[in-house]
């Protein structure tokens, strides 16, 4: 999506002020201190967001961090974490010649044994679209019926909550495969093996919650929480803090980002989210149940819902055996903190972006996917 | 069906036609099992010597692009550009002349396709060549997508420039801004507004390389089109079995460019050029070559990048001023990501 009131000009100034390398090197200075500081090894965190994780390794800040300091990629791929059952749903209308728009990187997700880049490449129709709003213009100039399979957290939810508030063409329906991020921060902070110190909040999706969300999972978890922007600056600044905090046994939230997060958020999306979803428990693919972590759409608005408007049938994909690679796929534990892509006996072998075994390696966001491509930090 | 990364490819998918590795396996597996060395060797063009001394370049691009028309250019200045390009890389600057192959769906208006023709006859002119030969067959409507061109292009050269030239202390060059043709063609495609219009770089390079040739020794060269300034420098490591090692912010893009890149969640040296060149030169002649590309009106912006190293060979590293990352070979399409 192109945020409007974004000019090009703006961000070609903002790149200038976020992107200082001698600023960042005083930042690398100050974190490497304060994590000797600390005096034991490792203090580990974790961010939970693939935009997170893309800034940190294209910008090959992994290179700079301190020795000590582990920084892990939690569940924040909202491609990867799409369980196999949802992508098969869409699979399964597209094989029954349901015309399908969804994001990019969802084409190449495998279900359980086919994506929708396959049943394209068999004769189905599936189009990639960058927005919801350029799905309802492809329904509109059309009379056939269009499926949107809407995927991602907050962000891209409340675009579609938007869309179906604003009124949509008869012919469009909604897949919703959306997720909603704060119960899966819960889910890991539980997880007996995780032991991690604080966390690092998603900006943009705290753009909408507000950063308040997070005061009582802070509560809660004992573990401070700092929300940080994208920008290697940003990014360096967030993890000083956090460490700060760590170091002074502080159990707070704090905010990094201010120029986009207040406490309370967006409330008008707020309010557009839930005129429109209902958090109901759900699989993250290859890590839990996530209570709270799917959202689906109200029942007021049934008459949009491409589950309960099709009859979507599944049980053909179940003739094809799933790959036994898949098996062997280790996504869910390098999503949950527990193991790396270098840990994967597939990656960049059998696994790779062309030949992707899971999720990871196929999004944009994804942890394998990322490593991938900007090498294996040393 | 997943296919492992072994397997035979069982069905031809997008990303193989994306310039990338997924391309160079299909290539391998199908078209190059009884191929000779000259096509094995998987440069732009073929290299075939003559009897009297010198090498015959030949070379051939199918140009599909939507939409046909874009700011800055349309496919009748690419097909033009792109054959003309692909002669100028290996050494061939005076292309000697070109054949044309045009594929028409039915319906098409004659009022575009002259226009195609014009735009053709314009980049033939600014190259120094013509279209000698030609072809034309028409489809029934909706067997393909508007028009589809096929260039041939013939070349002679007595130092043709291979990409497996380069060695360790090369400088790299790039002629220009990265990134402006992919971005002008997809905001253009998905009717994005980035604030300043966004222009496709197609043009035809031969005369900036003739004066790059003529000021100093240029060991490799490649135009970064499909897979970016990203395919093109794996494509130099792994050839000339050199590391690469780029300074991101010595890297020039416009910030349109730039921004809209950020946006979309694409890697500007992954993003499409057509008038643009890298170059890997010898290091004593690196500010020679510069000058001469800096005279040139399409070489402007021309900057060295970084360097060939004896490292590492095959591998090329991105010093981002914060840290270094490794630069990924480019493997599919560029899909935008979703938050």
């Amino acid at each position: 999506m192109i945020p409007s009131g974004t000019t090009p000009r703006d961000a070609a100034a903002g790149e200038l002020k976020f992107r200082d390398p001698v600023r960042g090197a005083a930042l690398t200075a100050a974190l490497a201190k304060t994590v000797a500081g600390i005096g034991r090894s490792p203090v580990s965190v974790m961010h939970v967001c693939g935009s997170h994780e893309q800034a940190i390794a294209r910008f090959g800040l992994r290179t700079a961090f301190p020795r000590d300091l582990r920084v892990i990629m939690g569940p924040g791929c909202p491609v990867c974490i799409t369980d196999q059952p949802e992508v098969d749903e869409a699979v399964a209308l597209a094989r029954q010649g349901v015309r399908i728009a969804t994001y990019g990187d969802m084409v190449r997700v495998p279900g359980t044994a086919a994506s929708l880049a396959d049943a394209q490449a068999e004769g189905a129709r599936v189009d990639v679209v960058y927005s919801i709003d350029q799905a309802i213009a492809l329904a509109a100039a059309s009379s056939e019926p269009l499926v949107f399979f809407a995927t991602g957290f907050e962000t891209t939810a409340v675009a579609t909550a938007a869309a179906i508030l604003a009124g949509l063409p008869s012919n469009f329906f909604v897949l919703s495969a959306h997720k909603y991020i704060p119960p899966a921060m819960e889910i890991v902070a539980e997880m007996p093996d995780s032991r991690i110190e604080g966390f690092v909040a998603a900006g943009h999706a705290a753009t909408i919650t507000g950063w308040g969300v997070f005061e009582a999972f802070v509560a809660r978890h004992g573990v401070p929480v700092v929300v940080a922007g994208f920008e290697p600056l940003d990014i360096l600044a967030a993890l000083v803090r956090l460490v700060e905090l760590i170091r002074d046994g502080v159990r707070t939230v704090e905010n990094m980002f201010p120029r986009c997060v207040t406490r309370e958020g967006n409330l008008v999306a707020q309010r557009q989210l839930w005129d429109v979803f209902t958090p109901i428990g759900g699989r993250w693919r290859g890590i839990a149940h996530v209570p709270n972590g799917n959202l689906r759409l109200l029942d007021r608005w049934s008459h949009l819902d491409a589950r309960r408007r099709f009859a979507i049938d599944l049980t053909r994909l179940w003739d094809e055996a799933p790959s036994l690679l898949s098996q062997q796929c280790r996504c869910g534990d390098i999503m949950s903190g527990l193991r790396t892509p270098a840990d994967c006996a597939l990656f960049g072998a059998e696994c790779l972006p062309e030949t992707p075994v899971g999720a990871c390696m196929v999004s944009s966001e994804g942890t394998c996917r990322i490593w991938h491509e900007y090498g294996v930090p040393r | 069906m997943i296919t492992l990364a072994n397997d035979r490819v069982a069905r031809v998918t997008m990303p193989h036609g994306a310039g990338g590795r997924a391309m160079r396996r299909l290539i391998e597996q199908v078209f190059l099992r009884d191929a000779p060395p000259a096509a094995a060797a998987m440069d732009d063009g073929a290299v075939i010597p003559l009897a009297g001394g010198g090498s015959l370049i030949v070379t051939t691009d199918a140009h599909v692009i939507q939409p046909l028309v874009f700011p800055g250019g349309d496919i009748g200045r690419l097909a033009v550009s792109g054959t003309v390009n692909d002669l100028a890389m290996m050494g061939a600057t005076e292309p000697l002349g070109l054949a044309c192959s045009v594929v028409i769906e039915e319906g098409f208006a004659v009022d575009d396709l002259e226009r195609l023709q014009r735009s053709m006859a314009e980049a033939c002119a600014e190259a120094g060549t013509s279209v000698v030969t030609g072809d034309t067959k028409v489809m029934r409507r909706g067997e393909l997508d508007g028009v589809v061109i096929t260039t041939t292009g013939v070349g002679i050269t007595w130092r043709p420039v291979r990409d497996s030239g380069a060695a360790a202390g090369d400088v790299l060059v790039v002629t220009g801004t990265i990134g402006d043709h992919g971005v002008a063609v997809m905001a253009a495609r998905h009717q994005f507004q980035f604030g300043e219009e966004l222009r496709s770089d197609v043009a035809p390079l031969n005369g900036l390389v003739r004066a790059a040739l003529a000021a100093g020794d240029v060991h490799a060269m490649k135009d970064p089109t499909r897979g970016g300034v990203a395919s093109a420098l794996h494509e130099i490591a792994a050839k000339s079995r050199v590391g690469i090692v780029i300074r991101e912010h010595a890297v020039p893009v416009r910030p349109g460019v730039r921004a809209a890149a950020d946006l979309l969640g694409i890697d500007p040296l992954f993003i499409a050029n057509e008038g643009k060149a890298v170059l890997a030169v010898r290091p004593h002649a690196a500010e020679a070559v510069l000058a001469a590309l800096h005279a040139h009106p399409y070489g402007r912006d021309a900057a060295i990048v970084g360097e060939c190293v004896s490292g590492q060979p095959g591998t090329v590293t991105v010093d981002t001023g914060f840290g270094l990352r490794r630069l990924s070979e480019p493997d599919g399409e560029l899909l935008p990501r979703i938050c």
